[in-house]
């Protein structure tokens, strides 16, 4: 498997990419910026699987924490609520900084 | 004229599953003995298996704590078959509410609650569970205070997810069987409270 390049608690932002094919990526998170939740371990990529090829080598796969407020800026309700998605390794870079809007 | 019974034409569906099984069992690829042991064994997930896990986790910290952290490891206690590392277990709590959701399909954490009911595969929950969570649960009837935090779980790849409902209060002393009663399907896709004592 490909090792994790991310830990739990690092900020991540999804990729903004709109390749054709069974993808596992939510449009409406791609471009978003969250937190490493947590690693939920290595899975087969569904993009090849769904192409009845292998999905090997296996990808790290994590729970991402979106602030509901970053995800929909007109978002009504608490401003702690959460959004939390599962995404494949290959669909995280590194938050990079002040893209995000938060303060570190 | 001979009473026609219930008879009704068979739908696109029917028929391509039936011929897709036929097939199959023609071709040597399952028997008949495999399709069936398979559907009812489908038929035997209800949500009681979800509800017996959450009575227990209500009676048995020790339990609770083991399910949090390995769904699949603590649910083999109770004699659970849950594919690996795939269950996770969230919890509510006063301070935060869980939901689940999967926008991209229907994926439902079957070998708990059974097959997901029509609204949950619906377009409209999938959309709006992930953009406007509270006013989709007032639909349920069910009001979120406004500090409690909501915590919505988009089922988007390999993981499955039970809510972990409160314990309703004036159930001291109950027993896990009684207490399981209270636990219903919705409870734990986190669009419902467990029952109270009364209801």
């Amino acid at each position: 498997m490909s090792e994790a390049r991310f830990k739990p608690g690092e900020r991540v932002k999804v990729m903004e990419a709109y390749p054709l094919g069974h993808v596992r990526t939510p449009y409406y998170i791609r471009g978003c910026t969250g937190t490493v939740e947590r690693i939920c371990g290595a899975f087969p990529n569904p993009e090849e699987l769904a192409q009845m090829r292998d999905g090997l080598p296996k990808l790290p796969l994590y729970r991402v924490r979106f602030r509901q407020k970053e995800v929909w800026p007109d978002y009504r309700g608490n401003e702690d609520d959460v959004l939390e998605v599962e995404i494949f390794q290959h669909w995280l870079e590194p938050a990079e900084e002040g893209n995000d809007g938060r303060p570190r | 004229m001979a009473d026609q019974g219930s008879y009704r034409p068979l739908s696109y569906f029917q028929l391509m599953e039936i011929s897709l099984r036929e097939l199959l069992v023609e071709k040597g690829i399952v028997t008949d003995e495999q399709v069936d042991a398979t559907v009812e064994d489908m038929r035997n997930r209800t949500p009681e298996r979800g509800a017996k896990v959450v009575a227990r986790a209500w009676v048995d910290a020790g339990f609770k704590q083991r399910l949090l952290e390995n769904g699949t490891k603590a649910c083999e206690e109770l004699g659970l078959d849950v594919p690996a590392l795939k269950l996770l277990a969230v919890e509510n709590t006063p301070q935060v509410h869980n939901a689940i959701v999967c926008t991209l399909c229907s994926c439902y954490p079957r070998m708990l609650l059974g097959i997901p009911p029509e609204w949950y595969k619906s377009r409209n929950y999938r959309s709006r569970m992930v953009r406007e969570p509270r006013a989709v649960l007032a639909e349920f009837g069910l009001q979120i205070p406004e500090a409690t935090q909501i915590r919505v779980h988009d089922s988007t790849a390999d993981m499955r997810y039970i809510v972990l409902p409160m314990r309703p209060a004036g159930t001291e002393g109950w027993s896990e069987e009684r207490l399981a009663t209270l636990v219903n399907r919705d409870s734990m896709i986190g669009v419902a409270l467990a029952k109270g004592p009364n209801d």
